[in-house]
């Protein structure tokens, strides 16, 4: 069902038994809230052994052996694809006729994975361990732990399996002080055959505090630079924003060149990576808030409740039947029977411990207004009739593509000759400025004319 | 009103351009959530509201500027859904200096209560916080500071008192939990908190007569916003923390005895206790129940 090991780290650390390299990239957390409930689903991208693979969260209470779940990839995948920046195409009509067709294209995804394991007692009381509990859920085993003091707790860890950084001892202190316990998981191989699950799955667990955040600061101490963070938020209010940085949208509506539509993937890095410098490395980004129920254009499908129930959206009743449209590929209708009253956000961050100095603060705002990272490509029109409103058409077209041109190298930081390049226009239309059609090369050739 | 040799210039102008430039700063680069619609119904309503409350109290003269800086604090303050929830703040923020009285003074800063009731009836209303971002501190900084400057006859010791004292609990949070010093200096950075500081807690005319009171005040304030971030874990803490407290003023004031603030003190010439130069002081000696003025009893 998932393909190899590709999992890892969120707001924890991932601590390798030994000294296994790790790398923490891109994570998936779920975030459902309510209230002061809170069900969080983690999914990360660990790429390595299964057994290599620790995660150690702290959360602000001990949780019960109920409290925690083990869930399922494929719908985090799903919220993923459902949110996802977008591509739209249009294509011209033939200036002759005038006709229009629209075509919806789409998407990408952000890579995904899924973690854990734990077990050991002992010593734990001579460091002022105290674990709080134990469980094995799914292929992970947990443990909660509270501690006395960092230095305690770190040897325990280490002692234990857990290869914590020295420099983590400062972030785990801080914790402890906040009176938060420690959510600490491996994956139990033992489980994870007899299940047959060739990879991790994402971890939930479900609790009740006012404390809306998301721990970042333990999963910077072992960073080798900065990482991605995808916040997928239901609410049944609104958007959900950081209170503690700025939120800014990502860029939208913007038209650009058609080869986008085979490098959208790489556009989509490029442009994101250039808005964080923009905002000064410093900023969260809304790039979808939607109510859950619909989408137009639609990356993929709504979720059906029976999948955001196992997200955690506790308050919608498991009812017979699927009450998510199924629009297909393109676009889905708001619900006939009633609101699903499930509000998406999708929050990305890219963070480091030089621009991120606290944890992430969350609030859930009232703002229900929808909106998308969507792209837009026109295809020109590549017939040959002649016709007065044809030679119209070639020198807006001209025109437009100069302008979709712009467009993309202001989003990425793209060279404009690669952009031109890739565009591959004919000759009639090619006045970039390498072939001297700069404002000065005119006034020169005038000049010597 | 009884002319004085010079006038100061009314640190309210002053306020009014600083406001209005931070209200352009955020819609053009900082990407505010604010319509034009709303911008236009939230000063509109502000007006109209002074307006007529002008005119239920028997004032001598519509004086605006109070009104449009409480109009123009909302747009920089409230983000709502429903645009109705807009005028609905103006009004209950303009309308409480009318109705919310003891002893001659309004008691709610009418921004921060507009904002406060709003939000709390709402849940298509709320507050962006973050929505300044850290970057802008510097320049942001600097109009606060320039704020103060003219302000300086004001209130500033409130300003002082609170933001120190929330410095200093930030701080001391930061040393107890074991946190490095980046994160109450982040929290510190926070354009909102600014705004709070320089221009609605150091409002002269919602804060205590005597000095020593609102040293006490604006400590109470940081205080009681700490207690909302770390212990309710609630965003804007100083908007709910003031609101809570504002009502403890009146007491302060009989405490602690001094003079009401004037928007329009001489410059030069002498200034007898509490003659009232100001519009609504003038209100609280032509209404009937304008004995009840602290002035007076100051």
């Amino acid at each position: 069902m998932l393909s190899a090991s590709s999992a890892h780290s969120f707001c924890g650390f991932y601590v390798a038994r030994g000294d296994a390299k790790l790398f923490n990239k891109a994570s998936k957390v779920v975030l459902v809230r309510d209230d002061n409930r809170t069900v969080m689903t983690m999914s990360a991208d660990f790429k390595g052994d299964p057994k290599e693979f620790a995660l150690v969260v702290p959360v602000p209470t001990v949780l019960k052996r109920g409290q925690i779940h083990v869930g399922e990839q494929a719908a985090v995948d799903h919220i993923d694809a459902y949110t996802a920046p977008r591509l739209v195409e249009y294509f011209d009509p033939d200036p002759c006729m005038m006709a229009m067709d629209m075509k919806v294209g789409s998407m990408l995804r952000s890579e995904v994975a899924a973690p854990m394991a734990a077990k050991e007692r002992s010593r734990a009381n001579a460091l002022g361990v105290r674990i709080e509990a134990s469980y094995t859920v799914g292929e992970y085993d947990i443990l909660l732990l509270s501690a006395k003091e960092s230095g305690g707790l770190q040897m325990w860890l280490t002692e234990n399996g857990y290869s914590v950084p020295p420099k983590a001892s400062r972030v785990l202190s801080a914790y402890l002080r906040q009176g938060m316990k420690f959510f600490v998981a491996k994956v139990n191989l033992k489980e994870q055959s007899r299940l047959g699950f060739t990879n991790l799955r994402p971890l939930q667990m479900a609790y009740e505090s006012p404390k809306f955040m998301l721990p970042l600061r333990l999963g910077m101490v072992n960073a080798d630079g900065p990482q991605d963070l995808f916040i997928f938020a239901l609410t049944r209010n609104g958007r959900v924003e950081t209170t503690n940085y700025r939120t800014v949208k990502l860029p939208s509506d913007a038209e650009v060149p058609e080869f986008v539509k085979d490098e959208f993937g790489a556009f989509y890095r490029s442009m994101f990576t250039r808005s964080v410098r923009k905002e000064g490395g410093t900023a969260v980004f809304l790039e979808y808030a939607w109510d859950m129920a619909w989408c137009d254009p639609c990356a993929a499908d709504p979720l059906s409740r029976e999948e955001l129930r196992g997200l955690g959206v506790f308050w919608l009743d498991p009812s017979p039947g699927d009450a998510v449209p199924k629009g297909g590929r393109g676009w889905a209708p708001p619900p006939q029977g009633g609101a699903q009253n499930v509000f998406v956000s999708r929050l990305h961050v890219r963070y480091d411990a030089a621009h991120f100095p606290e944890d992430l603060a969350l609030q859930e705002t009232g703002d229900r207004t929808n909106f998308q990272g969507r792209f837009i490509i026109r295809h020109p029109w590549k017939g040959d009739n002649e016709c007065p409103g044809a030679a119209e058409y070639r020198k807006a077209l001209r025109v437009r593509q100069g302008r979709e041109a712009e467009t993309l190298a202001s989003l990425t930081g793209w060279g404009l000759d690669r952009i031109y390049r890739k565009m591959n226009l004919p000759e009639e239309n090619d006045d970039t400025p390498e072939n001297g059609d700069s404002w000065w090369d005119r006034l020169w050739k005038v000049g010597s004319r | 009103m009884n002319a004085p040799t010079q006038k100061r210039l009314d640190p309210r102008l002053y306020q009014i351009a600083c406001l209005g430039t931070l209200l352009v700063y955020g819609l053009g680069w900082r990407s505010f959530d604010v319509s034009p619609a709303q911008i236009v119904l939230t000063i509109g309503a502000a007006l109209a509201t002074q307006a007529i409350g002008t005119k239920w109290a028997g004032l001598p003269f519509f004086d605006a500027k109070s009104a449009l800086i409480s109009g123009i604090s909302l747009c920089l303050l409230l983000r709502v859904d429903s645009l109705w929830l807009a005028p609905l703040a103006s009004v209950i923020a303009v309308g409480s200096k009318f109705v919310i009285r003891w002893n001659g003074k309004h008691i709610f800063n009418p921004t921060n209560l507009g904002v406060a009731a709003v939000v709390a009836m709402s849940e298509r209303a709320w507050v962006s916080p973050a929505q300044w971002g850290a970057g802008p501190t510097i320049a942001f900084l600097v109009a606060c500071l320039g704020g103060m400057v003219v302000n300086r006859a004001a209130r500033s010791d409130v300003a002082y008192a609170f933001v120190g004292t929330f410095a200093a609990i930030l701080f001391g949070r930061a040393l107890y939990i074991g946190q490095p010093w980046s994160v109450p200096i982040h929290q510190l950075e926070s354009g909102s908190l600014l705004l709070f500081t320089f221009f609605m807690i150091s409002d002269p005319k919602t804060t205590p007569n005597a000095r020593i009171a609102r040293f006490l005040f604006g400590a109470l304030v940081a205080a009681g916003a700490a207690f909302v971030a770390f212990v309710l874990f609630r965003p804007s803490g100083p908007i709910w923390s003031l609101v809570v407290l504002s009502p403890l003023v009146p007491f302060l004031d009989r405490i602690f005895p001094g003079r009401r603030y004037e928007w329009t003190l001489p410059t030069a010439g002498n200034l007898s206790k509490g003659e009232p130069h100001d519009s609504v002081a003038a209100r609280a000696r032509v209404l009937p129940g304008g004995r009840a003025l602290g002035v007076e009893r100051a």
